[in-house]
């Protein structure tokens, strides 16, 4: 089995676990159980009524939030773990919004990803990691500002549990209007470009972007089998050149450039430490 | 070993982290806030 497929079982089966109280999808009510004290490594909002686990960034921004300030030890010291195992492979792999605009980049659309102001929206993330999730929240006691005004996991969740339930239907006003546009913003822009809001928004992206070059599953360029055609580098659609920056902080470890690299250069996952002799070593 | 060294170094902090969290009783204030709908997750805050 190829590696496009592998990955795509593996995206679906995660977003069906983190989401597995089906029964939630037509009661309308969230899962209560002991496991929604665990986060989950991606993006999934603990409000989505098939939600058993809980999600990082929201669970930061309650602690940071709080009236009584308290330092997030237990959801920070999950995050660092994630990180550090996996990197941004967990957006590649686990995230359930990941997967859903993965698929929705498959819809048949004109595609461009790669354009001018690209490079400078990538920090935009970064911004909203620090304003949205830390600044704002811990500034202003009980708001959750990522979670209120963009995150697009929370919409979906509401949009489902207002199909569910006719009194949370009844309550959507204007802010609900607002993350609805902006959900609709992410979904038509990722008919075009991969994954708009991995790329752009996404302040989880962010974090474990920071563990890509340290972590233990990682990109490997061999520098004495690299013919430097640069098909890596056309096939990636984070605008990431492999054969110069292999564990770039935006790579999402798909794959993609591994599997087009005609000599074996590019090798991703755990990988036994070999000593590889620079090509100026070797002449 | 070498190779994975900074990973799994973190990886400790990260597990005494969780244990210190753990022993806070934080899990119990995640639960609290995740068994409930966030109103302002679903855009009704």
């Amino acid at each position: 089995m190829d590696r496009k497929k592998i990955r795509f079982g593996i995206q679906a089966a995660s977003t069906l676990i983190q989401n597995a109280n089906f029964k939630g999808f037509f009661t309308g009510k969230i899962y209560e159980g002991a496991s929604k004290s665990v986060c989950v490594p991606g993006l999934n909002c603990y409000s989505c009524p098939g939600a058993v686990g809980s999600c990082p960034i929201g669970s930061l921004q309650s602690f940071l939030s709080g009236i009584k300030f308290k330092f997030p030890y237990y959801v920070l010291g999950l995050l660092i773990f994630f990180g550090a195992v996996a990197g941004r492979a967990i957006c590649g792999f686990l995230c359930p919004f990941g997967f859903l605009q993965d698929l929705i980049y498959k819809i048949p659309f004109y595609k461009k990803n790669k354009f001018k102001i690209d490079r400078f929206l990538r920090y935009l993330k970064y911004v909203v990691l620090l304003l949205l999730v830390i600044i704002l929240p811990m500034t202003f006691n009980l708001t959750p500002f990522f979670c209120k005004y963009v995150c697009p996991e929370g919409t979906i969740a509401g949009l489902m549990l207002s199909a569910a339930d006719s009194n949370v239907r009844s309550a959507l006003g204007p802010l609900f209007n607002w993350k609805f546009i902006l959900l609709m913003i992410f979904i038509i822009t990722g008919l075009i470009v991969r994954r708009p809001f991995c790329k752009y928004v996404c302040p989880l992206g962010a974090i474990y972007g920071f563990f890509n070059k340290i972590a233990i599953y990682r990109m490997s360029h061999d520098p004495n089998k690299c013919i430097h055609c640069g098909a890596c580098a056309k096939v990636c659609h984070m605008n990431v050149d492999p054969s110069k920056t292999p564990n770039s902080m935006e790579c999402i470890r798909c794959g993609d450039c591994v599997d087009v690299c005609p000599k074996n250069a590019l090798y991703l996952g755990v990988k036994k430490e070999r000593k590889v002799p620079k090509k100026s070593e070797t002449v | 070993m070498k190779r994975y060294l900074p990973a799994i170094l973190l990886m400790v902090c990260a597990a005494a982290l969780i244990g210190v969290g753990i022993y806070l009783r934080q899990p119990e204030s995640v639960l609290h806030k995740a068994v409930r709908i966030c109103m302002e997750c679903i855009g009704l805050g």
